[in-house]
């Protein structure tokens, strides 16, 4: 019969978030802002298949930072959850809110009770209606939520961005501005220029005519947006 | 209701499908497929009649008439057969038509879910090879008299050409590549469509072909409703072209639909 050697709970849950806090830390950040005609979501991302960013639901995105493998599966997970919500009840009945809620529930579980935590840090952007109906919510690897305005950065420089972004955001930037500011943002700690090649981005664009408002912006259309 | 956040489970990859995950979250939505039904319940359901589909210029259009029927009763002379399945592509349904519409509701959703897990679209391939499994899944209720025998029309973005599939009640797939009709009123309408379709249609050419062959169907088949100037009920076509799947305005349809009345009277 094998023992477990004795540890406090404390210590054992400090032991599990800096263990997540390293993982996330490594990786490349995400910003999440609003502009004058929704949300942009954008971030580094060396791969164009691999994404960071994507689509929930008619209104709702989706970006996550931290292990690869993680935060796809949380995704796929909430896009499971709100296609069966929408298919049961109706479209508009699907809200970011309970996927927060949702994924909030999953990663505290994950967090206190499976061997490793999840290295994740994600974020659920919802438009609806006007500007009030704005909504971004951030959620941590230990399941914590917090409900976001205007701004946000997650990921490995998540700090000194958002001391950046404090210092310079405006909430009547169009598209143009917010991508060049992000993007000049986005490559500001280690002091370098990202290529538009290298910048993913999505935005839930309010003004889209379509049902669904989510568009990923394509390397051409930011490489446009960063020469405009 | 609270869903638990149904993280993958043993099964190896994520299975982009829907209806795959509907069958597994909740049973009973599909479990109606299985069941019994007798004669004349199936005949009593309203049955939506005659849609058809062709191939034009610049990709393929597919329309319907308004007419649901049950037995020698008209359900509804509104409803409406035909529906854009994603960006690309269009079905119209004719058949027992509230299973018709779940069908279509089903299809949409899997075009949509297969899209969002996995960043790509179906290709049209796909996409009729998919219908096809919803319809099979249908075949018990099918031979019980609640058929659903849609077409479903799509512009192929790797062929750059629109192309047309028909269906029977067993899941047999077939392509056409000029015209296609089903419901009761298919064979006027294919009559029609004989005389009227050739190689490169244009848009206008497409519109009245197809606006003229639901006329002839509704003379010759009391389940498949005429066009009423008066009552404003007209025939709902999609057009889907390279640049997506686009309902025909009212308008243009009304026009045709003058334009064919008035060549007649």
């Amino acid at each position: 019969m094998s023992f477990m050697p004795y540890v406090a709970p404390e210590q054992m849950m400090k032991d599990r978030s800096e263990y997540a806090h390293k993982g996330i830390a490594r990786g490349r950040s995400v910003i999440g802002l609003e502009y004058a005609d929704g949300l942009l979501f954008i971030a580094e991302n060396p791969s164009a298949t691999l994404h960071k960013i994507s689509e929930i639901y008619d209104h709702i995105a989706f970006a996550g930072v931290g292990k690869y493998s993680e935060f796809e599966e949380l995704r796929i997970a909430g896009i499971r959850l709100a296609d069966l919500r929408g298919f049961s009840y109706g479209r508009e009945d699907v809200k970011a809110r309970d996927l927060a809620n949702a994924y909030s529930q999953a990663l505290s579980n994950i967090f206190t009770q499976q061997m490793k935590p999840y290295e994740v840090e994600i974020l659920v952007g919802e438009v609806d209606g006007d500007a009030s109906g704005t909504a971004i919510y951030h959620i941590l690897f230990d399941g914590s939520v917090t409900d976001e305005h205007e701004f946000v950065a997650i990921g490995g420089h998540a700090g000194d961005l958002m001391e950046l972004l404090r210092s310079r955001f405006s909430a009547d930037w169009d598209l143009t501005t917010a991508v060049k500011t992000a993007v000049e943002v986005l490559g500001s700690p280690e002091s370098r220029t990202i290529e538009a090649g290298a910048i993913e981005a999505g935005v839930l664009d309010r003004g889209r005519s379509h049902r669904r408002k989510f568009r990923r912006l394509e390397s051409p259309e930011i490489a446009g947006l960063l020469a405009g | 209701m609270t869903d638990p956040l149904p993280l993958s489970g043993a099964s190896f990859g994520a299975n982009p499908s829907f209806v795959d995950l509907l069958r597994d979250a909740r049973p009973d939505e599909l479990a109606h497929l299985r069941r019994t039904v007798s004669a004349e319940s199936a005949a009593a359901v309203p049955h939506g009649t005659t849609v058809l589909g062709l191939i034009y210029a610049d990709g393929v259009l597919v329309a319907g008439d308004r007419r649901a029927t049950s037995g020698y009763t008209i359900a509804d002379e509104t409803m409406r057969k035909v529906f854009a399945a994603d960006d690309y592509s269009a079905i119209a349904i004719a058949g027992a038509a509230g299973m018709a519409v779940e069908m279509v509701r089903l299809f949409q959703l899997e075009l949509e879910h297969y899209e969002k897990l996995t960043g790509d679209r179906l290709s049209l391939e796909g996409k009729a090879n998919r219908l096809a499994q919803l319809i099979k899944q249908n075949f018990p209720l099918a031979m019980q008299g609640l058929v659903v025998v849609p077409l479903f029309g799509g512009f192929d973005e790797r062929r750059d050409a629109g192309r047309l599939f028909y269906y029977d009640a067993t899941g047999g797939r077939w392509e056409e590549d000029d015209y296609q009709a089903t419901g009761s009123g298919s064979q006027p309408a294919k009559n029609s469509l004989k005389k009227r379709w050739r190689e490169g249609l244009s848009r206008e050419q497409a519109i009245r072909a197809a606006v003229e062959a639901l006329l002839d169907a509704s003379e010759d088949d009391v389940a498949t409703g005429g066009p009423s100037v008066y009552r404003r009920i007209f025939p709902i076509a999609l057009a889907v072209t390279a640049s997506g799947a686009d309902e025909v305005p009212e308008a243009e349809v009304e026009a045709a639909v003058i334009a064919v009345l008035e060549e007649r009277a």
